[in-house]
């Protein structure tokens, strides 16, 4: 059985299936979709969707929401991230779990509302103040964008952080055949709830995540955006602050293993390897393809978790190659990953940002 | 039931904050809530401190955003009592949340701290500032009327409004009235920066009554009114999702490569459902489909054009610049594919309505047996080309077509029938 299906609701099958029961979103081309389907389906299920005054009362009602006990998701695009920095600074503080989807447009600015781009790649890893480690993962099809909404929000719940999910126009709103077999779905584990002796917050072994306390149990629950002790107690303590943001670096990089993804197409011998994720993911793919029935030696690797880099994988995908092609719908943002771990390797960019996709000849031709 | 903990509060000597909270404490010990019930959110500033002397639940986020947070709270837990405490900085850069919640009129009860300036920070100018007075951003006096804070919350819906000070006696009971109050509840209470505001003009508590007098801000209750309950109805479903429309290869097409199908028209010709319709079409003839759609953001007017790649493998992506045929229904659309059209050559047909495009197929209503409606028009032409093509068989269309149901499926079901016949054989 097939279906001629959309991104958008591909996503929110995988939301409802991850079990979300929050979502609060503002309408943004090309976003909307998904909050409309929301608002649809989410009290269907008993849920809560409700479409906020603005962007940043959205992702606000979330992560109230989230600190409630709810299983959360908004979306937005590139000029509503832009809205949502500042609360993704507090949902990291704060250790909430959230998904924040991002249908990525072409900008800068307003750009175009209806262009595909992928111009937020390095922008929500950066996007708040500190520097702190987000997640970020990058579907590359329909039935992706399923399995890895239900892998965001398995991740947001184990590492108690906001995992966003970084799309674009074209995935979200172009129609595609899906075989139903494709849709994989990916376990979601629950949240672990802190029983009525535990801290608000505890920071070491930093690595450790701690089972989250939400309000409306047993007992009363703080929860801060400040530098806090384990109480949640607004406090200078140099020693109490460094292990905090200790714990939130440490408890996303000491893991990393769990959360890096990549889809890898290894050739034995490759000189060249090219990298790409998203929407450029399929030509890339095909480009590399074609290069080998010409009798060239090219590896291809999807990269499927944006953040954390998967230097791991791709660190073992360069072993012998020289040359990375790193093909994406930007002035060339997430080929900086690629350079930093590629010693003297060369690393090229084939980027467009005229709202056009990257076809496969193009990337061939760097190939 | 003991909500204060045994911390002293930090305020300045003087500060209204201290008596606020030991009404809002006194107002707690009234209603007598266990304290895991009830959820402080406080905002940023000296007001925002505030939590950290209760023993209820709290939650401390942004400046300005703390009514976001209370929402979202009290979404997922409507049994839970939820109290913002804010500061009139708040009221400024929160100012369209207060709004939004008195309109939603969701059961939050907001004190705002109102000391008239920004105690936190040195004392600069808030939206609630008096005229005349003198801060640091306002070296040579306040040129801006203050903000209204129960008038604006009253006009947009809130439940409850009240203005006093923290000298009022019946803070408590205000207090614990508002938190009883179904739906929005604020009470804008006016108090003493003696740190800065007091300091810079000589403001005392007589001050306070004869400023709101000046400005006519009344005091006491100013608005109690009935409201709905925020809730959605929405049907219980077993199965809750997008529905989904699941095809079964029912025809075989013979189609052996990639083929991209152009259809351009303007707004309102149902280009897009064609478009969506061939490529269903396509899918239960064994084909793998993607449908990319070009309009502009006014989608009432101007083109519409929609790509359609079929395949016999599964289609990467539709975007597509030089197409393997076109089908042009209006100028609209015409004047998007022009560039499509001569990239193409002589590589694959152009079908058109008489006049739009030289030595085009030309694709003619009047050859139809029957009628075809202006709005059938551009699944007419899609049933002639994919006809003409050979693309998947014209039944397959029929057949999608006939899934639709109610009346659009009879006018749409005539327009596939009649659509081979309106090209020249």
């Amino acid at each position: 059985m097939r279906e001629f299906t959309d991104g958008s609701t591909a996503i929110v099958r995988g939301a409802l299936d991850a079990g979300c029961t929050f979502f609060a979103g503002y309408p943004i081309t090309p976003a909307s979709p998904i909050l409309m389907m929301m608002m649809r389906e989410l009290p269907k299920t008993g849920g809560v969707a409700i479409q906020g005054e603005d962007e940043i009362a959205s992702i606000g009602m979330c992560i109230g929401a989230a600190t409630a006990g709810a299983r959360a998701m908004t979306a937005t695009s590139g000029p509503g991230i832009s809205l949502y920095s500042e609360n993704i600074g507090l949902a990291i503080m704060g250790e909430v779990p959230l998904v924040i989807v991002d249908v990525q447009r072409l900008g800068p600015s307003t750009g175009g509302a209806t262009t595909a781009a992928q111009g937020d790649v390095q922008f929500v890893r950066w996007g708040t103040g500190g520097g702190y480690p987000i997640i970020a993962l990058a579907p590359a099809s329909i039935p992706d964008c399923y399995r890895l909404t239900m892998r965001a929000f398995d991740l947001a719940e184990r590492f108690r952080t906001p995992v966003f999910l970084m799309t674009d126009k074209e995935l979200n709103l172009t129609m595609n055949t899906v075989d139903l077999a494709d849709y994989e779905p990916l376990p979601v584990r629950d949240r672990v709830a802190a029983g009525a002796t535990d801290p608000m917050y505890a920071f070491e072994p930093a690595d450790r995540v701690f089972p989250m306390a939400s309000f409306g149990g047993e007992s009363p629950v703080r929860f801060t955006g400040s530098s806090h002790d384990e109480s949640a107690m607004i406090t200078k303590d140099p020693a109490t602050v460094g292990a905090l943001n200790r714990h939130l670096i440490e408890k996303i990089e000491t893991h990393r293993d769990e959360i890096e993804m990549v889809d890898a197409d290894l050739e034995e011998g490759a000189e060249t390897m090219v990298v790409s994720y998203g929407i450029t993911a399929g030509a890339a793919r095909a480009a590399a393809v074609s290069a080998r029935a010409s009798g060239r030696r090219v590896s291809s690797l999807t990269v499927q978790s944006l953040w954390p880099v998967p230097e791991t994988a791709l660190r073992e995908a360069m072993d012998g190659v020289r040359r990375i092609v790193v093909a994406e719908l930007n002035p060339g943002l997430y080929v900086r990953e690629l350079e930093r771990i590629a010693g003297d390797r060369e690393v090229v960019g084939v980027n467009r940002v005229d709202g056009e996709l990257l076809t496969i000849d193009e990337i061939g031709e760097s190939l | 039931m003991i909500y204060r903990n045994d911390r002293a509060y930090p305020f300045c000597p003087g500060c209204g904050h201290s008596s606020i909270l030991d009404a809002l404490n006194a107002a707690f010990e009234v209603r007598g809530a266990a304290p895991e019930d009830v959820v402080i959110v406080s905002d940023i500033g000296c007001s925002g401190l505030s939590d950290q002397y209760f023993t209820t639940s709290a939650f401390h986020g942004l400046h300005g955003r703390s009514i976001t947070y209370a929402s979202g709270i009290k979404l997922a837990r409507p049994d839970l009592d939820v109290v913002v405490v804010m500061g009139d900085g708040g009221t400024g850069i929160g100012g369209a949340h207060l709004i939004n919640a008195a309109r939603r009129n969701l059961g939050l009860t907001v004190l705002v701290f109102n000391n008239l300036n920004f105690g936190m920070t040195g004392g600069q100018h808030s939206t609630t500032t008096p005229p005349g007075a003198i801060t640091p951003t306002t070296p040579f006096g306040n040129l801006e009327r203050p903000l209204d804070v129960c008038g604006t919350a009253g006009v947009n819906g809130a439940a409850y409004a009240w203005r006093g000070s923290s000298f009022d006696d019946d803070l408590p009971q205000r207090i614990a009235e508002a938190m009883d109050h179904p739906g929005f509840a604020v009470l804008d209470i006016w108090e003493l920066c003696t740190a800065y505001f007091v300091r810079g003009n000589r403001f005392s508590r007589a001050d306070i009554e004869a400023t709101m007098e000046e400005l006519g801000f009344a005091r006491g209750v100013l608005v109690d009114r009935e409201v709905a309950e925020w809730a959605v109805t929405a049907p219980a479903s077993d199965s809750p999702g997008p529905p989904r429309e699941a095809f079964q290869v029912t025809h075989r097409s013979t189609l052996e490569r990639p083929f991209a199908l152009v259809v351009a028209g303007a707004a309102g010709g149902k280009v897009r459902s064609a478009a969506r319709h061939a490529g269903r079409a396509a899918i239960v003839s064994g084909l793998w489909a993607a449908q990319r759609d070009d309009y502009p953001i006014t989608v009432k007017t101007g083109h519409s054009v929609s790509t359609l790649v079929l395949s016999p493998e599964p289609v990467g992506h539709a975007a597509v610049t030089v197409p393997d045929a076109v089908i042009v229904l209006a100028p609209e659309g015409y004047g998007k594919v022009r560039p499509m059209i001569e990239a193409m050559g002589d590589r694959g047909p152009v079908f058109a309505l008489d006049g739009l495009v030289e030595g085009a197929v030309v694709i003619d209503p009047s050859r139809a047996a029957t009628r075809i409606p202006r709005t059938e028009l551009a699944l007419a032409a899609v049933a002639a080309a994919v006809d003409r093509l050979g693309l998947f068989p014209v039944e397959a269309l029929a057949d999608v077509v006939a899934r639709i149901g109610g009346r659009f499926a009879e006018r749409a079901a005539t327009a596939v029938a009649a659509g081979p016949d309106l090209v020249s054989a």
